[in-house]
């Protein structure tokens, strides 16, 4: 059984307008997507900004109103505050955001920051309590003088640190890590992201990793779905994506990443625009009438791709003729 | 826009039903009765009975509730029972010289803050910074009315510059001496007014013109090359004052409620003053119709910032 | 060597802030060219005074607040020798900057059209009509499908890519000769980062501007610079040529840095932490190599007492020694 199953989450907000303010219409920020993410894995939600990935990322932690479908957890669906508590759910789950200085109360010391979902969730005597603390400032890799200090007195790498070490204070299950390491620096970045993998590693937590980042996400998870305007487009193991991408947004998300490779420029560029005017022109193949995404379809025992199941298979015969 | 206008005024038929129950039980809750006051204590008992029951001062609370509102459409705001004359007629007075008032003081308000705001932020930090900001400390710290005993002690009675009382001297003949005696008399509750009023908003323009200068677009228009004065003009200035203009409807409701210490202290003829002498005489008529006015007036003022601010902010669209 | 082709010479620019009443170099030191045709990026993380060096070419520094010594040749003036009416002729007219957040970056209150038309209006004599003309020529230039409408649009009416091609189409209208693109692409999907990094290219060939490019990201570097300059704590510890910084890196910064991206081969393994911080403006090493902190296997020896830039090969400079001998601890680089 997967640590959490999501199915057919649809998150919309309603516009209101008209002389009585009536809900007229709305916004489909997530609108009916599924997938599984199981214990120990590092899950990769990817899309640009407007995707929803990161409303996805709230209604897992229970932060946002589910308009419907469910979130399975120990076979409970977590969209019900009641199976919440029942479960402990907000202690198995927690969430790190991409902006530490402000996640962080600027009022309050690093210990009772970290201290607080201990707090919240478990009873601990004073000792215990501070014992807690200074063991998880040191999986972080943060000194015992970091307990009297206030988050403006650390810099983004250490702040984005402490952020973990308040999230797995209560052994979570899963983390929610929302553009993590996307306002660090490339060499704060490579520490934060080892220090998420050794204490996956330490502690067999589960990661929902929400990044526009292609090159972060390859390094960080082992099945990644891609979002597009509220729905998935491609589901699949890293190979899957990387190697194998089906729809034309993988495509072009993938084809849009930098390639340092400076002798290859030209040709990096070319295929970029390839596949962008394959994206302009043939747009109606790869999005239905009104213009969403279709409904997934499964092409291997791994990946699916919202495609027509005709097209979808003539693209794999494609691909595994261009591989050989 | 104007649907959204509509909406507005109709969400406020409620809220003035309301408005005007609270001020009718309030005015009743009130102690005494509206001939303690004015009747020779001396006065039969039995009496001043037969004048309560003859102004149906007897009957239920909603009763008299009923009767007043049918009257208020009626454009019939009932007796003064202090001045025995018909309350619309008395507000009807008075409300000029308050009108007047007010309008000065908030032209005053806004030709004294705008420069000192504007003229703060830009040189911010510097000596005549220092002096406006510890202006407006000083300012804000003392309350309303012992600026206006100061003012009128140390211009009206010490300096004689300006008469202490009235709103226009008997003795003015003439539409040039009765303007002129007009003018005299508003200009120093005016100008108190105006000091205390331009507190907030000097305070408020000066953070906004700091915030404006230090954005980025501002840095924008300087690597365009636009002379500092021009950046000031075209981008700071209006973008700084949009908050302030939006201010304006508020204000109104503001100089409203200061009218009331204003014209007291004054002893100026307009609705503040016949608002507190009516509730000194419970005078029930008179305060309820000037509570309900004000009570309008001050939800008017929120539509028209409203209103303000989508006008001149093209980020913010009523509609 | 001096040819009519390198029109912006950058020469000993330092810029100290003033912190608590004491002056701090934000950037020291610093010796750059640009020449026409050419995109120079300028590469470091937050803090190595990339920034800076930007503002300071555009002399948007208070003066009281700033000390700026050394000269910045533009077209056979010395920028930094003048005022800020004569730095005025200057800024929008031949030197253009493209900034980091494009809505912050826009008047809110002002249509794209006035923002555009603005910038002409100083250094132009051009009538109304034909500015109006312009701005819809510049819409185009820059991508914009529809630019009748956009030009009447305000900026929170447009997406983030939208607004960028119009600061960028603001930069570029008096088609300056140098054009100075702060992170633009930073705030920005990676699709439309591409896309906007194509419109700077293609706008470079067209009017034979240089670029400066600013930014933190190596990707956009790798794809987009002719030349790379590396900063580092308020210095250029690298430059040559985009072939050279990413095929063959001698400094150790620099080759940090590389190691420090994920790649495909490291998936599994944990990426290259540099040790330490970056030292603060207040605490920056006046003497020595500022990178030596945070290579400390390095021996004493290896780095030079000043560190100089040492040409490699023609065109590739690196400062201090310790490049000749550096190796990462898993090469076998040992404290001695």
């Amino acid at each position: 059984m997967s640590l959490i199953e999501i199915k057919d989450l649809k998150v919309h907000y309603p516009i209101r307008s008209g002389f009585w303010n009536r809900v007229t219409d709305s916004v489909k920020a997530v609108d009916g997507i599924t997938f599984n993410i199981e214990a120990g894995e590092t899950y990769g939600l990817v899309g640009e900004s407007g995707s929803g990935k990161s409303t996805t990322g709230k209604s897992v932690v229970g932060l946002e109103k589910v308009t419907s479908g469910s979130i399975l957890y120990q076979g409970k669906d977590i969209t019900q505050r009641r199976n919440r508590q029942l479960l402990d759910y907000n202690r198995d789950v927690q969430m790190i955001f991409q902006d530490s200085l402000s996640s962080l109360n600027p009022r309050k010391r690093i210990e009772d920051i970290i201290a607080e979902p201990l707090r919240n969730f478990e009873h601990l005597t004073k000792d215990q309590e501070k014992l807690r603390v200074l063991q998880l400032l040191d999986i972080v890799g943060l000194d015992a003088d970091a307990l009297y200090k206030y988050p403006h007195q650390f810099s983004g790498g250490q702040r984005q640190r402490i952020g973990v070490a308040r999230a797995v204070a209560t052994n979570p299950k899963l983390i929610i890590a929302d553009e993590p390491v996307s306002a660090l620096d490339l060499s704060v970045q490579a520490q934060v992201l080892n220090f998420m993998k050794k204490i996956q590693r330490d502690f067999g937590i589960s990661y929902l990793f929400i990044s526009h980042d292609l090159g972060v996400v390859r390094h960080m998870c082992t099945n990644i779905a891609i979002m597009n305007r509220g729905r998935l487009v491609e589901v699949g193991t890293r190979d899957d994506i990387y190697n194998h991408p089906l729809h034309i947004y993988t495509k072009r998300l993938l084809a849009a990443i930098p390639d340092v490779n400076v002798s290859e420029r030209a040709a990096h560029r070319a295929m970029r625009q390839k596949v962008e005017q394959i994206y302009q022109s043939n747009r109606h193949d790869y999005y239905d009438d009104t213009g969403e995404a279709y409904p997934l379809v499964q092409v291997s025992p791994t990946h699916s791709v919202a495609l027509p199941p005709e097209l979808a298979h003539q693209l794999l015969a494609q691909e595994s003729e261009a591989q050989d | 826009m104007w649907k959204t206008i509509l909406r507005r005024l109709l969400i406020m038929i409620p809220e003035v039903i309301i408005l005007s129950i609270l001020v009718f039980l309030l005015a009743k809750a009130m102690p005494g009765d509206p001939f303690t006051g004015s009747i020779n204590p001396k006065a039969d008992p039995e009496q001043i009975h037969h004048l309560m029951k003859l102004n149906g001062l007897y009957d239920p609370w909603y009763q008299q509730y009923w009767h007043w509102v049918v009257h208020l459409f009626h454009g019939n705001l009932g007796n003064s029972y202090q001045y025995q004359e018909p309350v619309s007629r008395l507000i009807a007075g008075r409300a000029g010289n308050t009108l007047w008032l007010a309008l000065f003081t908030m032209i005053l308000t806004y030709a004294m803050a705008l420069p000192m705001g504007v003229f703060a932020g830009r040189h911010e930090g510097q000596l005549p910074d220092t002096v406006i900001r510890v202006y407006t400390y000083v300012t804000y710290c003392i309350p309303f009315f012992v600026i206006l005993v100061i003012g009128i002690w140390v211009f009206g009675y010490i300096l004689g510059w300006f008469p202490t009382t009235g709103s226009i001297s008997p003795n003015a003949n003439g539409w040039a001496q009765t303007i002129g005696s007009h003018l005299t008399h508003i200009l120093l509750p005016g100008l108190l007014g105006a000091l205390f009023g331009t507190v907030n908003i000097v305070q408020y323009l000066r953070s906004e013109v700091i915030d404006a200068k230090h954005s980025d677009y501002v840095r924008t228009a300087q690597s365009k090359g636009v002379p500092s004065k021009d950046i000031y003009r075209h981008h700071i200035f209006r973008n700084s004052l949009l908050p302030i203009a939006a201010f304006a409807g508020y204000s109104i409701t503001g100089l409203l409620n200061g009218s009331i210490f204003t014209e007291t202290v004054f002893s100026y003829p307009g609705m503040g003053l016949l608002f507190v002498n009516s509730i000194i005489y419970r005078d029930y008529t008179v305060i309820t119709a000037l509570v309900l006015i004000y009570g309008i007036l001050n939800l008017l003022g929120t539509l028209l910032s409203d209103i303000i601010l989508s006008l001149v902010d093209p980020r913010i669209r009523i509609d | 060597m001096e040819t009519a082709n390198n029109f912006l010479r950058i020469k000993d620019v330092s810029t100290a802030f003033k912190i608590n009443g004491q002056y701090y170099d934000a950037i020291s030191h610093i010796n750059l060219e640009v020449h026409h045709d050419e995109i120079l990026a300028i590469v470091g993380e937050s803090g190595c005074g990339k920034s800076t060096l930007a503002t300071t070419i555009m002399g948007l520094h208070d003066p009281s607040e700033t000390h700026i010594t050394g000269e910045i040749d533009f077209e056979d003036t010395d920028l930094l020798q003048l005022d800020d009416a004569g730095y005025n002729r200057f800024r929008g007219a031949k030197i253009g900057m493209i900034f980091q957040d494009p809505l912050s970056a826009l008047n809110p209150l002002k249509r794209i059209e006035d923002q555009i038309s603005e910038v002409m209006t100083y250094h132009t004599s051009l009538s109304k009509a034909a500015k109006h003309d312009r701005v819809l020529e510049l819409l185009n230039q820059v991508g914009i499908v529809n630019p009748q409408r956009t030009a009447r649009q305000y900026p929170h009416e447009l997406s983030g890519g939208m607004r960028q091609r119009v600061i960028i189409a603001i930069a570029i209208a008096c088609k300056p000769d140098l054009i100075i693109a702060d992170e633009p692409t930073t705030a920005l999907d990676v699709t439309i980062q591409a896309q906007i990094l194509d419109v700077l290219r293609d706008i470079q060939r067209e009017n034979h501007a240089g670029i400066i490019l600013i930014t933190h990201d190596l990707g956009v570097v790798a794809e987009t610079a002719d030349q790379v300059a590396v900063m580092y704590a308020g210095q250029i510890v690298e430059k040559g040529s985009a072939k050279q910084i990413f095929d063959t890196p001698e400094h150790p910064y620099t080759r940090s840095l590389l190691r420090s991206m994920p790649q495909l081969d490291n998936q599994q393994d944990d990426l290259y932490v540099i040790k330490g911080n970056v030292p603060s403006l207040q605490k920056m090493p006046t003497k020595g190599d500022r990178f030596a902190p945070r290579i400390p296997w390095v021996p004493a020896s290896a780095h030079e007492a000043d560190p100089q830039m040492h040409e490699v090969v023609p065109g590739h400079w690196v400062r201090c020694t310790c490049y000749q001998t550096f190796q990462f601890p898993d090469e076998g680089g040992v404290t001695v």
